[in-house]
């Protein structure tokens, strides 16, 4: 600064000017009181995230948007709906019905639960939620299988309908069990992989059997 | 990893391939063995030793694994986890980490490992304190005998398939395990429940390859050879590592029957309880007098029928 030494500012002009840094507009206050804006839009705004999710797991990319912004919201829709559908399907109609949709019910959670904690104690990376997350949405080919199955059964019940649902359900199977290994696999370390993998391809399993030996009342 | 402690939990210790006990048996075997190959004329394994004289590499390597498990911090990957009140959950997780501390590696040595019975059991054999093996074994069995009772069409009154299902399969590896460690403690075996938990655990590897097979082919005379053969074998190995950690004929006697014989049991138990055969049995279910099989497939010859026809009462009786 010895440059500047030599300049000086006559004492009858005054300074002035802002003193204060301009805040940044009104979006801090937007982002964090939601209680003003209408309740569509909050509702909305929730289902585009599910929505985005789920598009996500029907074309499964190497995208972190499952996986940073949790949620589960659209596993218990899926849950809720596929034990909805499987009511009702068991042999023995003497017991039927509660047993059923509680039974899947707590499959899934308690599965997806296991899973978590199994990839937690390998030493993976990944949140416990996230990881619910993810295993919750990747159910959703196997619930469209339900569906199908279910519109399958209602053309009847033969062995041709039978190969046609194993077919269909194989292939969602497959479809769940790389959607979630797509996502979930990153977060190991790497000579793990095959071990974190082992128990989904089991979870979807036991989830795909309960859809495939599925059988109307 | 928050909430993680810096104290190193020794009792996390009981993989015993860090004492010495079990040191001086391998090193003993690994003596004779090396005798046997210095007489074909190679002497090469005997520098490897000096590095694991008293088992200190091994105990440096335990310890070692343990105290970069809780130093080093993974990153934390939410702040949202930080949040939940759940640290008693985190806390217990963290006692149970050393326990699936496997390479796949290991996990399939450890597998195949289970059908070969030893043949040294005047030293105790080594026991991986391992539970991802065992934990995933009986979740198979679970998938196995779904899939069984589901192309069998058993029809469970009280309760559901799965239930059932899983009921089983954990009530058996859960329960005879800590009778048998019950009975170990009793004969003075050198054994932990942790131990006792994986090798009944990867004794479970040969009844999930007999029920796979033979509820898809359902010829008795296989499933009797499978029975002898393949559930034969691993009990064997697990009455073979028992033996070799007991001291004591009664002992042994006691232990390894009691193992051998709810080993094999289960696996007929299994077989016959959730199996299209016993069809018949579960509808009439009235009392002993029992017919005998008709809905059998005609290739059974005549003894086995007979035997199948008294185990199918026992069972009937004991329902």
């Amino acid at each position: 600064f010895a440059g500047l030494a030599d300049v000086s500012i006559s004492e009858d002009i005054p300074v002035e000017g802002e003193i204060t840094v301009p805040v940044g507009s009104h979006s801090p206050d937007e982002d964090y009181s939601t209680l003003d804006e209408p309740v569509r839009d909050t509702i909305m705004r929730d289902l585009k995230a599910v929505g985005k999710k789920f598009v996500h797991v029907m074309y499964p990319k190497k995208s972190s948007a499952l996986l940073r912004d949790w949620d589960l919201w659209g596993p218990l829709v899926l849950c809720v709906s596929l034990a909805l559908m499987l009511q009702g399907g068991s042999a023995d109609s003497k017991d039927d019905g509660g047993p059923q949709f509680a039974e899947v019910f707590v499959i899934i959670w308690f599965g997806a639960v296991v899973i978590t904690l199994n990839s937690k104690l390998l030493g993976g990376t990944i949140s416990f939620f996230q990881s619910l997350c993810v295993l919750g949405y990747c159910v959703l080919p196997l619930t469209v299988a339900m569906l199908v199955c279910r519109l399958v059964l209602l053309a009847g019940s033969g062995t041709i309908s039978f190969v046609i649902r194993l077919i269909v359900v194989v292939a969602m199977f497959a479809w769940s069990t790389l959607a979630s290994t797509a996502f979930l696999a990153d977060s190991q370390p790497p000579n793990r992989k095959a071990l974190v993998v082992y128990p989904i391809f089991l979870f979807y399993f036991v989830i795909s059997w309960m859809i495939l030996t599925f059988t109307p009342q | 990893q928050g909430g993680g402690s810096a104290v190193i939990d020794m009792e996390n210790m009981d993989d015993t391939s860090g004492s010495s006990f079990e040191d001086m048996g391998e090193m003993h075997q690994r003596m004779k063995e090396e005798e046997e190959e210095e007489a074909e004329g190679e002497a090469g394994a005997a520098e490897e030793e000096d590095g694991e004289f008293l088992g200190m590499k091994g105990l440096r390597g335990q310890l070692g694994r343990q105290v970069a498990d809780q130093v080093s911090a993974a990153p934390c990957s939410s702040p949202l986890r930080e949040a939940l009140p759940a640290f008693s959950l985190y806390a217990n997780i963290d006692i149970l980490r050393p326990y699936f501390d496997v390479e796949p590696i290991q996990v399939r040595a450890r597998l195949l490992e289970s059908m070969i019975p030893v043949k040294m059991i005047n030293f105790p054999q080594k026991i991986a304190g391992e539970l991802y093996g065992p934990l995933m074994l009986v979740f198979t069995l679970v998938a196995i005998l779904l899939h069984g009772m589901k192309t069998s069409d058993t029809i469970i009154r009280e309760g559901t398939l799965m239930g059932t299902a899983i009921g089983t399969c954990f009530g058996y590896w859960l329960g005879v395990s800590s009778f048998i460690y019950f009975l170990a403690y009793l004969c003075n075996a050198q054994i932990t429940m942790v131990q006792m938990l994986s090798l009944l655990g990867y004794g479970l590897f040969g009844h999930c390859i007999t029920l796979f097979v033979t509820y898809n082919i359902h010829f008795h005379s296989l499933f009797y050879i499978f029975w002898l053969g393949v559930g034969g074998l691993s009990t064997l190995r697990m009455v073979a590592v028992l033996v070799s950690r007991t001291v004591g004929h009664t002992q042994r006697l006691i232990l390894c029957g009691t193992l051998a014989a709810l080993h094999m049991l289960f696996l007929l138990y299994l077989h016959f309880a959730y199996h299209k055969v016993v069809e018949g049995i579960l509808d009439t279910l009235e009392g002993p007098n029992m017919p005998p099989f008709q809905r059998v497939a005609r290739d059974i010859p005549v003894i086995s029928s007979a035997v199948l026809n008294t185990t199918a009462k026992a069972v009937a009786l004991t329902q």
